[in-house]
């Protein structure tokens, strides 16, 4: 019965779309005339966005014809995509669980390399006006706290330095996301935010950072690898290596990531 | 079949029709069967999601007030008056229906957060409403507003002014004509825009999880519950997922009802 009505379902979208397609057919052949060219599609963590961006180009640069194009989400949602089919060639995630998940899915060609690694930071707004200059100061019920929920990986990182520092910090709000906790730093409606070390440099004089020697204990790895499914598998592993190599290697580090 | 001759409309209509329908049931059939039944008690009575549907509750429950409160005076406003920029007032009204809801949450941290237009002035009150329950409640308000406006001006046009006038001319004042012969002729209507409030303040998730953030009992309401389960366990967000359409479903079946009472 499922079958009957999942068979039915994409018979009449593909009659539709077939129809709404065939008019601009012709548009669209005349304009593709130029020299062929690869396009690579990276899944990457959103904690990627800069550097991969920076990476993505230079990559471009080295390899004429080839053009790289990311899609930057939560690490478990862009799992989630490509368990679901999505086109995607190479995967770089902000943990190694959710790299795991990929794997464990026989969705990996070879085995994935750990390319950075990231800790976390405190971030306040540039004036810092809960004077917040340690961990322990989060604990202060006065100090508006913004952490990610332990869902993420932020979250999770959160908590683990949390309960290295043996600490019980109440914060206002657990966010999705270390983008969403930056927001709340930025704007100035949270006191302080735990964020990656990255993401304190990547907001430049936006935000002000509070390193954190606790953090050194919950370090995040993030793995990158070649997709089973790619369609260009000599250039998504040619852009791994890239990654991981000398090339990548600077720019990830002027982001502030530390070496695997 | 049948009906559809007897009705005078071409056959070929019913294709695409079946297609829209179709288009819309199916991926309710696809989320039910993801449901893991033999699980979906214990995942939809957890702390968190039972927290997550209690708050999501009173909030909407205290946003639909604040929204009859509001909305019955603007929609009477519109619906019996007529003045200069009455148009373009009516457009503004209705903008945060088609506003994208993450705007709208921007656009109340620009006006109640912190460092907000208003930031202040509640500050100087004494009040916090940035990451409270009543951020969320005001988050909820701004996005369901529009819907009782145009659902009881809409009502209070068909109802036209016949017997207002009429109670008018037999010495009533305004105020109890306004009580006694306009609210009970537009009730159902009332009520209709109310639920149709309630059923958009339940759904919100961009505006609150913009400008309230996400925290247990405190903000996370069950659509921000849903979105956070997701990442760790599906099974859950699914299971939520699935209470959030029953009671869409039973709100739409309520809007029905009152909208069965007026015809």
């Amino acid at each position: 019965m499922k079958r009957l009505i999942g068979t039915a379902a994409a018979a009449l979208l593909l009659t539709s779309v077939a129809a709404c397609g065939s008019s601009d057919d012709a548009a669209a052949g005349s304009s593709s005339d130029g020299p062929r060219e690869t396009t690579l599609t990276v899944y990457a963590a959103a904690s990627l966005k800069s550097s991969f961006t920076e990476i993505g180009a230079a990559f471009e640069k080295a390899n004429p014809g080839v053009s790289v194009t990311f899609s930057f989400a939560g690490s478990a949602d862009l799992v989630a995509q490509i368990q679901q089919g999505a086109p995607a060639d190479v995967f770089a995630s902000a943990d190694t669980a959710n790299m795991d998940k990929a794997t464990a899915d026989d969705l990996v060609e070879g085995t994935p390399a750990d390319f950075a690694t990231n800790t976390l930071e405190i971030a306040t707004p540039p004036d810092n006006p809960a004077d917040v200059d340690s961990l322990d100061d989060l604990a202060d019920p006065d100090v508006t706290v913004v952490v990610c929920a332990a869902e993420v990986p932020c979250g999770a990182a959160a908590a683990g330095v949390e309960k290295a520092a043996g600490l019980d910090i109440r914060p206002v709000s657990e966010e999705q996301s270390v983008t969403d906790v930056l927001g709340k730093v930025i704007s100035g409606e949270a006191d302080a935010g735990l964020v990656y070390v990255t993401d304190v440099r990547g907001a430049g004089d936006k935000v002000a950072g509070v390193p954190i020697p606790e953090s050194a204990d919950v370090v995040n790895t993030y793995p990158i690898a070649a997709l089973a499914g790619s369609r260009n598998p000599d250039v998504a592993k040619a852009f791994t290596a890239y990654v991981t190599g000398p090339e990548g290697r600077s720019i990830l580090t002027a982001a502030g990531f530390g070496a695997p | 079949m049948v009906s559809a001759r007897a009705s005078g409309l071409p056959r070929w209509v019913l294709v695409p029709a079946a297609a829209g329908a179709l288009f819309i049931v199916l991926p309710l059939v696809a989320l039910a069967s993801r449901v893991q039944w033999g699980s979906f008690w214990s995942l939809i009575t957890s702390d968190s999601s039972r927290e997550a549907l209690l708050l999501s509750l009173r909030t909407s429950a205290a946003a639909t007030v604040l929204c009859v409160l509001l909305g019955v005076p603007m929609a009477l406003v519109l619906a019996r008056t007529s003045f200069r920029g009455q148009g373009l007032l009516r457009s503004l009204v209705l903008l945060p229906l088609v506003l994208p809801p993450v705007v709208g949450g921007i656009a109340l941290l620009y006006t109640f957060g912190r460092k907000g237009l208003l930031g202040e002035t509640i500050d100087v009150l004494g009040l916090q409403i940035a990451f409270s329950t009543t951020a969320v409640v005001i988050a909820q308000t701004f996005v369901s507003l529009p819907f009782l406006v145009v659902s009881l001006e809409g009502t209070l046009r068909t109802a036209g002014q016949r017997y207002e006038t009429v109670a008018a001319t037999l010495g009533a004042r305004p105020t109890t004509v306004l009580r006694r012969v306009t609210l009970p002729l537009v009730l159902p209507g009332l009520a209709a825009g109310a639920v149709l409030s309630f059923a958009r303040a339940l759904g919100e998730f961009g505006a609150t999880i913009t400008f309230a953030g996400s925290l247990e009992g405190v903000t996370r309401t069950l659509p921000l519950e849903i979105y956070l389960q997701r990442e760790s366990n599906p099974d859950a967000a699914v299971a939520l997922s699935l209470v959030l359409v029953v009671v869409a479903v039973l709100v739409i079946g309520l809007v029905r009802g009152t909208r069965g009472v007026s015809a």
